[in-house]
């Protein structure tokens, strides 16, 4: 079961997180901090497993991260799910469908769609299992229902037009 | 309205905050936007519900408390619309859990909104539901979930299969209603519907016994049928993963069929062909084939024996070792690690490639490695092995050089059967890394060679060596130092060379120069310091030609700042100016070091595999003058091990030994008292940084044993108390002709009353001489046995310790109302034709039990089991019901007047006790 997914970038700022085991807020901060000195210390030609995390994450948690431009996906999970596998989910499914919906996404479309990235996110993983690994699958659902805000409500949330130059 | 509300929207929050320069600037952003959306929650506007829940859960997520929020949610799951329940629903996913009772509020929305018109609707409430139904919801909501499984809209399907899974996990009772919507879904075609159910058939198996014998009996063949036509499906665009056809219903279909074939022959047996199918016709040049083929591992590790397969699969494993990829060789160790209990052999195939991994870039990856190698090594490739580690210990970065020394000196240490291989190891180790050595590592390696007695000459010349080279490395040079104190004559006099040496010459003064130029280097530290004015003290004995050098190299020490070698300069050099007769006493090497109580020490992490087999005072070089020493180290080392708990270091026990002699030494004062008083002192100091290296302890053996011949009454005091520790199997000459001389002295009752404490065989003593007075003088003693009216109802009864010739039985008992308190009656029967005399029991345990042995009922055991000896002995558990007990035990005992000990560990006492 997966346990948590964080995206954070390099500076330790979380930009997404999401948790399947019930953590309190304290503890979640600390969570993140604690993978962010961890990921931030190591090398860029070493592996995307980690195993050795520390007590706060109990027994038998790994992580498996990867690392794009200023952020890192990081899943952690424990001993039933296949690490590589986590790895192809990240890169082949979590982050393409994120390429599709914001068209080569960046820092920035992370941090001023928050709201529609929990839209894809809750499309890809559901209650810590994996519940759809087809991210055109996953893109048709999310326009689904942001097609579905914008037309029943005026106050809608998810503001697609971000000037072009903002995202660089 | 609220002015602050519509002030600012999510976006214009989010800008704000990334604007913020510092810490404590992003604070005070959060706190106006919290007061603002507080004020608007309190005026109850519905118009910005939304907004504020939305700007609310961006500040959760950077850390600050947003629990005012939570009936906020609530609210918006109960509007109609669908952005406010989509927002209200996120909200209750990440700020609410479920342990609060808020929840219970939101159950009938959940439940209206399950059953809406609006699939969309159904979906946002099936997700909020599979990441926090709590226990009550699960029993509320299952009906309404097994309905949806049968969906018509496949997304609401494999939505509703994985909430499933959240419900059968917080109530397993409702388990069995789900096995047959389960058996549906695995029928389905839908990929992604698929991978649903066969992840909550996976699941229900785990939880329920009766699913997973339901769907073994069952659905296996279908699951296999499904993973074969996965596996020979053609291309399908949308699930396609690198070109590997959905490698995610892969892996779960593997995982489901190691359920299903964990522990059942005929279900493995089905799923076998397949298996070797995916294994042998997976791609392996991407990162989702060799998923793929990892989780098939694992399913074939797990399921029945195939040994075709398994060996296989552990080739696929060696396979991962030589890609490129970091994550698979990092994988594949993980795998490895634990393919060693399944089938070791197949893993040795891999050796090389493993040890090819112990050189990877990869920190992560070379520790997995090297811990693989360790669990590789055995008697037949140990030296090949080892070499290969310490050849890469030359290369290897700084920061592995610790894990990596620490690794060889365990591997060689468990392997070593000749001893100069073990110390050749040992000394390339050292000389590579002894900066990286731990402590206990050159303790074992210096009490080895004092155990090789044939290799003394080898070790010293060898070390000589390797510290001209190596001189940085500074355990290699504590090493030498000791060793060129101890046997520095052999490195002039090239005294038992070997043929495989190479012929060298040193002469006396340069085995000095080596002490004099390093003592002075500014590396040198405290310890190797100390270490080197003892060698010192030692070399001027062995070479009087350079005495006086030594002399002057010592004085210059007599100056030192530092309190200990100040002192010891002085000693030392008072002791060669002035002591000339008896500084070759002094001098002596240092009798050999018991290996087998080192090697007890450090139980706790070497397993004790040494264990000297006969006494280690049987193949002394110096005589009967050292056997009484070799056991006052015993003593002393026993007395460490039954220390009272709460005195946790042993030292104390020491100081208190320590604070008996300051008595008879301020009694009659004199020099040798100061120097009898120093040494112990100094024996102390050393004991407790050094518990292996009684770097001083040649001093003390000199007093303890040439007392009697300085025909100083004083320390016939000192030597009488120490000989309680001499059993009377060794006496010596000296023994008896002590206890006489004391006879009109009141001072050894008093010490001996003093060291009541029964760890000493007193009872012993009294049968040695027929000496009369001194059986009076031990009925002073308390001797009697232990009240016995407390016993509480016997306990049990085992064998403690059987060798061919002897048995020792003990017998268990508790005091009602003490639980930490143990009664051992022990009882000693001879199976031999011969009768044993002397006969001494003791017992040694750890810190964490306190022993008390009373008096032996005698010390000579008929033979043929005619009889025995019985002794008592309580044992204090201070860490009742969480340790057993455990003992080491040594008799000893003599046969038609030969010495015989016998060593042993109990460990088969009852479990509470």
């Amino acid at each position: 079961m997966i346990k948590a997914v964080m995206v954070i970038n390099t500076f330790g700022k979380p930009r997404l997180s999401k948790f399947y085991e019930f953590q309190p807020v304290e503890k979640q901060q600390e969570l993140i901090r604690h993978v962010y000195t961890v990921l931030s210390n190591r090398p860029d030609n070493v592996s995307n497993f980690i195993r050795s995390l520390g007590a706060i994450f109990g027994p038998d948690t790994r992580l498996v991260y990867k690392h794009y431009a200023t952020l890192y996906f990081v899943f952690l999970f424990d001993n039933s799910e296949n690490e590589l596998a986590m790895l192809d989910l990240i890169q082949a499914v979590f982050v393409e469908t994120l390429d599709k919906c914001f068209r080569s996404v960046c820092e920035l479309d992370v941090v001023f769609n928050y709201s529609k990235m929990h839209i894809i996110l809750d499309e890809i993983i559901l209650g810590g299992q994996v519940l759809e690994t087809d991210s055109v699958e996953v893109v048709k659902a999310v326009e689904e229902i942001s097609k579905l805000e914008s037309t029943t409500s005026a106050g809608t949330l998810i503001n697609k037009s971000i000037p072009s130059w903002w995202a660089r | 309205m609220n002015p602050f509300s519509s002030g600012t929207r999510l976006r214009d929050m989010i800008r704000a905050i990334r604007a913020c320069k510092t810490a404590a600037e992003e604070r005070g952003v959060v706190r106006k936007e919290c007061a603002a959306i507080r004020a608007s929650i309190s005026e109850n506007d519905p118009d910005y519900r939304h907004r504020n829940l939305a700007k609310l859960m961006f500040i959760h997520m950077l850390g600050y408390p947003t629990h005012f929020g939570q009936m906020e949610c609530l609210k918006l799951i109960a509007s109609p619309g669908f952005p406010e329940k989509r927002i209200g629903y996120l909200g209750l996913m990440l700020l609410l859990d479920e342990r609060q009772e808020v929840l219970m509020l939101v159950t009938n929305s959940i439940k209206q909104d399950l059953n809406h018109t609006n699939q969309y609707i159904v979906g946002l409430a099936l997700c909020a539901l599979g990441n926090i139904c709590s226990a009550e919801m699960a029993r509320d909501l299952a009906p309404e979930i097994e309905r949806l499984l049968q969906f018509r809209d496949p997304n609401i399907r494999k939505k509703a299969a994985l909430c499933s899974i959240r419900i059968i996990k917080k109530v397993p009772d409702l388990a069995e209603n789900f096995v047959n919507p389960v058996a549906a879904l695995l029928k389905e075609k839908h990929h992604g519907v698929l991978i649903t159910g066969v992840q909550l058939c996976a699941d229900l198996c785990k939880v329920s016994a009766e699913a997973l014998e339901y769907f073994r009996k069952t659905c296996t063949d279908g699951l296999v049928k499904v993973l074969k036509d996965v596996a020979n499906s053609p291309y399908a665009p949308e699930y396609d993963i690198s070109g590997i056809s959905d490698p995610f219903l892969h892996i779960r279909l593997l995982k489901v069929l190691r359920v299903l074939g964990q522990g059942d022959a005929d279900a493995s047996d089905s799923m076998n062909d397949i298996l070797a199918q995916v294994a042998t016709k997976t791609e392996s040049n991407k990162n989702a084939g060799n998923a793929i083929l990892y989780e098939c591992v694992e399913t074939i590790m797990n399921i029945e024996d195939n040994g075709g397969l398994r060996v296989l699969a552990i080739n696929i494993l060696g396979r991962f070792l030589s890609n490129r990829d970091n994550n698979i060789r990092y994988v594949a160790l993980n795998m490895l690690m634990r393919a060693i209990a399944v089938d070791s052999k197949a893993v040795q195939r891999h050796r090389a490639t493993i040890l090819e991994c112990v050189k990877d870039s990869d920190p992560s990856i070379r520790k997995r490695a090297l811990d693989l190698v360790c669990l590789l090594v055995n008697e037949t490739n140990v030296k090949p092995l080892t070499k290969e580690l310490t050849e890469h210990l030359e290369v290897s970065d700084p920061e592995f050089k610790g894990d990596l020394t620490a690794k060889i000196c365990s591997i060689v240490e468990k392997f070593s059967h000749e001893k100069i291989w073990y110390i050749d190891q040992m000394l390339k180790v050292l000389s590579e890394a002894g900066n990286y050595v731990k402590d206990e590592v050159w303790h074992a390696l210096i009490v080895v060679i004092t155990n090789a007695s044939d290799l003394h000459g080898y070790a010293v010349r060898s070390l000589y060596r390797a510290v001209q080279k190596a001189r940085d490395q500074e355990t290699l040079f504590r090493v030498a130092v000791w060793c060129i104190g101890e046997y520095g004559e052999m490195l002039v006099n090239n005294f038992g060379r070997l043929d495989i040496e190479e012929p060298t010459t040193v002469t006396e003064s340069d085995a000095v120069d080596v002490l004099e130029t390093s003592i002075k280097i500014h590396s040198c530290d405290l310890t190797s310091q100390a270490m080197c004015l003892i060698a010192l003290l030692k070399l001027s004995s062995r070479f009087p030609a350079c005495s006086q050098r030594i002399n002057n190299i010592i004085g210059q020490y007599k100056g030192s700042f530092v309190l200990e070698l100040q002192q010891r300069a002085t000693e030392f050099n008072s002791i060669i100016e002035r002591h000339q007769n008896m500084r070759s006493s002094l001098a002596e090497r240092m009798p050999v070091l018991d290996e087998a109580t080192f090697s007890g020490r450090r139980a706790g992490s070497v397993p004790a595999a040494v264990s000297t087999s006969q006494g280690v005072s049987v193949n002394l070089p110096n005589g009967s003058a050292k056997l009484s020493t070799a056991h006052v180290a015993d003593l002393l080392d026993l007395s460490l091990d039954d220390a009272p708990a709460p005195s946790s270091s042993g030292g104390e026990f020491l100081q208190d030994l320590l604070g008996v002699n300051l008595m008879p030494v301020s009694l009659q004062p004199g020099h040798i008292y100061c120097v009898l008083y120093e040494s112990f002192r100094m024996l102390f100091l050393n004991y407790n940084s050094d518990p292996h290296i009684f770097s001083f302890s040649p001093y003390y053996w000199y007093l303890l044993t040439n007392a009697n011949q300085a025909q100083k009454r004083g320390s016939d005091v000192l030597l009488d108390l120490l000989s309680i520790g001499t059993p009377p199997a060794q006496s010596s000459p000296s023994t008896p002709q002590v206890l006489s001389s004391n006879t009109d002295n009141r001072s050894p009752l008093d010490i001996l009353d003093r060291l009541s404490t029964p760890s000493a065989p007193s009872a012993q003593v009294s049968s040695t001489g027929g000496n009369s007075s001194m059986l009076d003088l031990l009925n002073g003693l308390p001797s009697s046995p232990p009240t016995s009216e407390g016993n509480g109802p016997a306990h049990s009864s085992v064998t403690a310790f059987e060798s061919s010739s002897l048995r020792l039985t003990f017998n268990i008992s508790k005091q009602p109302g003490n639980p930490q308190m143990t009664l051992i009656d022990g009882s000693f029967t001879n199976k031999s034709q011969d009768v044993f005399t002397d006969f001494i029991f003791q017992a040694a345990v750890p810190k964490f039990l306190q022993l008390q042995l009373d008096p032996a009922s005698g010390n000579s055991l008929p033979a043929n089991g005619n009889g025995s000896i019985t002794q008592k002995l309580r044992i204090t558990n201070s860490q009742h019901g969480k340790k057993s007990l455990v003992m080491r035990i040594r008799i000893s005992y003599k046969v038609n007047n030969k010495d015989v000990l016998e060593e042993g560990q109990v460990s088969n006492f009852p479990r509470d006790l």
